[in-house]
């Protein structure tokens, strides 16, 4: 900013508050740059999601009124649907924690180099289509596919266990594409910690083990919580991977708005769902923003 | 002594830990691959003949032929609108005044946040009023929306690292606002634009859930029809394509280093 200031102050000597207005006409400009942009998100995200938010307010007779909301708490179905959504994400995230930390953890002891390479087992999975990996896990976890011939022909079971088309298939299955949201900010978060703390602790005579509690994993904290809210957030309102590996018998709150919709034709009662999901995540990421700072996504 | 002992013991157990979880990352992920080339006509593991049959299959049906078209079309549609839309975006927001900048980049991560079998439902409902369901326009339009935030960020934090006061100076020597642009930030950015383009592309061709309603007909995407074939068996052709897929993601991943690459040493 210190060279175009001077520059224009010495060329035209204006006074400040023309200066500010200047500064403002400009900033005007810039974000005029940036309003297509937000002009498609609007348009294709917060409009249709208003809108459909809005339906659930009315009822089948087109009056206003809260009878979808009052539906959705007293049915047994939907509150059904709301527990299992809750239990799927709350033991997928808990899952991906305990996978998770001990492997940023790993990753941050060994050489930069080798990490970096051992990274790319986490990012070729991140990067592949989630269809594909849902794809793989139907065939692995299927009746007589390699889990259940192989844990058979070492003698641990006799009968082929059922682990997809189930709740089991579905949370195995999205334990493995939820992982990577864990790990990338908390592997992120582990690399920026001081490790000279650390060492310092036990220097000063902790126990490595004392150290680890109460030095390092404080500091990883900030990550952790991003990662956790990360996933927790998706598996709400995750679709694929359940609408597979659930084999009709899971029903999370994305399959029933879906199917409310595409097979009853239920616009009110799905919207209901939908902005209870919507309140949900948009609370989560909140309580993410206050924590973490939405800001350090944009920076880096 | 037992300190010592007992960090052995720890670093050991964090070993045998992370490697297992890397293994269970990477090997459901490339299962596909060795699968796909099996010769039995069902599903096995490991595959016990090896032949192209399911590639013979996937690229001799007219449907999923289409269906690749389709895709393909669409992803890099939305790359094209998306990219400079974003990267536009991202340099208005970069110079706005630090309020508008917080306000709009909340808002513009929104299409991450919000998830995404609203936004499907919603436009799903928005694009029959305007006739646009079952359309490639219909698919670009949604796919650029999803695709924005990922060229936006990306494109941000490019401009975080950039020293600004280069374009300053090309236009305080007479460059024009738009000429400083393009000669002098543009260029320098350039990695962070290509990996905004990469992630429009993959988020594009990836993309299930609105595809799933909005897609159909002549201009079903080919993560519709694979969705939908999985949900009545499981079809080995779908292994061929999922490799196809598989490749062609660490084809664009491993482009867009290289051409980053080649930046650096031209440097």
């Amino acid at each position: 900013m210190s060279v175009a200031e001077t520059y224009e102050g010495a060329v035209t000597h204006q006074n400040a508050s023309t200066l500010k207005s200047e500064e403002r006409r400009e900033s005007m400009t810039f974000f005029g740059l940036s309003l297509p942009a937000v002009l498609a998100i609007l348009v294709v995200v917060f409009l249709p999601v208003f809108w459909l938010s809005s339906l659930s307010f009315y009822n089948a007779a087109g009056e206003l009124s809260m009878e979808n909301y009052a539906r959705i708490f007293e049915s047994a179905l939907y509150r059904r649907t709301f527990v299992v959504t809750f239990q799927i994400s709350i033991a997928v995230t808990v899952i991906c924690v305990l996978l998770g930390y001990p492997l940023c953890y790993w990753l941050t002891k060994v050489p930069d180099r080798t990490a970096a390479i051992l990274m790319v087992f986490v990012l070729v999975p991140f990067w592949t289509s989630v269809l594909v990996r849902t794809y793989a896990w139907l065939v692995l976890l299927q009746r007589n596919g390699i889990i259940n011939s192989s844990l058979m022909s070492l003698g641990i079971i006799e009968e082929p266990l059922q682990l997809a088309h189930n709740l089991t298939g579905s949370i195995i299955g999205m334990v493995h594409i939820m992982l990577p949201f864990l790990v990338l900010p908390l592997y992120a978060t582990m690399r920026s910690v001081d490790t000279d703390l650390v060492r310092a602790a036990v220097g000063l005579g902790s126990s490595p083990r004392g150290a680890f509690w109460r030095v390092f994993f404080p500091m990883s904290l900030p990550g952790l919580f991003a990662g956790i809210v990360l996933v927790f957030i998706l598996s709400l309102g995750f679709f694929v991977t359940p609408a597979l590996l659930g084999g009709g018998k899971v029903q999370m709150l994305a399959q029933r708005i879906e199917s409310t919709i595409t097979v009853y034709s239920n616009w009110g009662a799905a919207s209901a769902l939908g902005v209870v999901l919507l309140l949900l995540a948009l609370a989560m990421i909140w309580l993410m923003n206050r924590v973490f700072g939405l800001d350090k996504l944009f920076m880096r | 002594m037992e300190q010592v002992g007992q960090r052995k013991i720890d670093g050991l157990w964090l070993t045998v830990v992370g490697t297992a979880v890397l293994f269970f990352l990477i090997l459901p992920t490339l299962i596909v691959i060795p699968m796909s080339f099996s010769g039995a006509s069902f599903l096995e593991f490991p595959p016990t003949s090896f032949s192209f049959r399911w590639y013979e299959t996937y690229f001799t049906s007219p449907e999923w032929m289409s269906a690749t078209k389709t895709s393909l079309i669409a992803a890099v549609l939305t790359v094209a609108i998306a990219t400079p839309l974003g990267s536009l975006c991202a340099y208005g927001l970069h110079c706005s005044s630090p309020r508008i900048r917080s306000t709009a980049q909340i808002l513009v991560i929104m299409p991450i946040v919000v998830p995404v079998i609203l936004i499907a439902v919603g436009v799903f409902s928005l694009y029959a009023k305007l006739g646009l369901n079952y359309t490639l326009t219909g698919i670009v339009i949604a796919h650029t929306a999803l695709a924005l935030p990922f060229v936006i960020v990306t494109v941000m934090s490019g401009l975080q690292n950039y020293d600004f006061d280069q374009e300053l100076a090309a236009r305080s020597l007479g460059a024009s606002r738009a000429y400083a642009l393009w000669t002098i930030t543009v260029p320098q950015v350039k990695f962070s634009i290509q990996t905004g383009a990469f992630l429009a592309f993959i988020t594009s061709l990836d993309e299930v859930v609105i595809s799933m309603l909005v897609s159909g007909g002549e201009n079903a995407t080919i993560t519709r029809r694979m969705f939908n074939s999985l949900r009545d068996q499981l079809d080995p052709t779908i292994a061929a394509i999922s490799t196809c897929l598989i490749v062609v993601s660490i084809a664009a991943l491993i482009g867009v280093q290289l051409i980053g690459r080649s930046k650096n040493v031209d440097n």
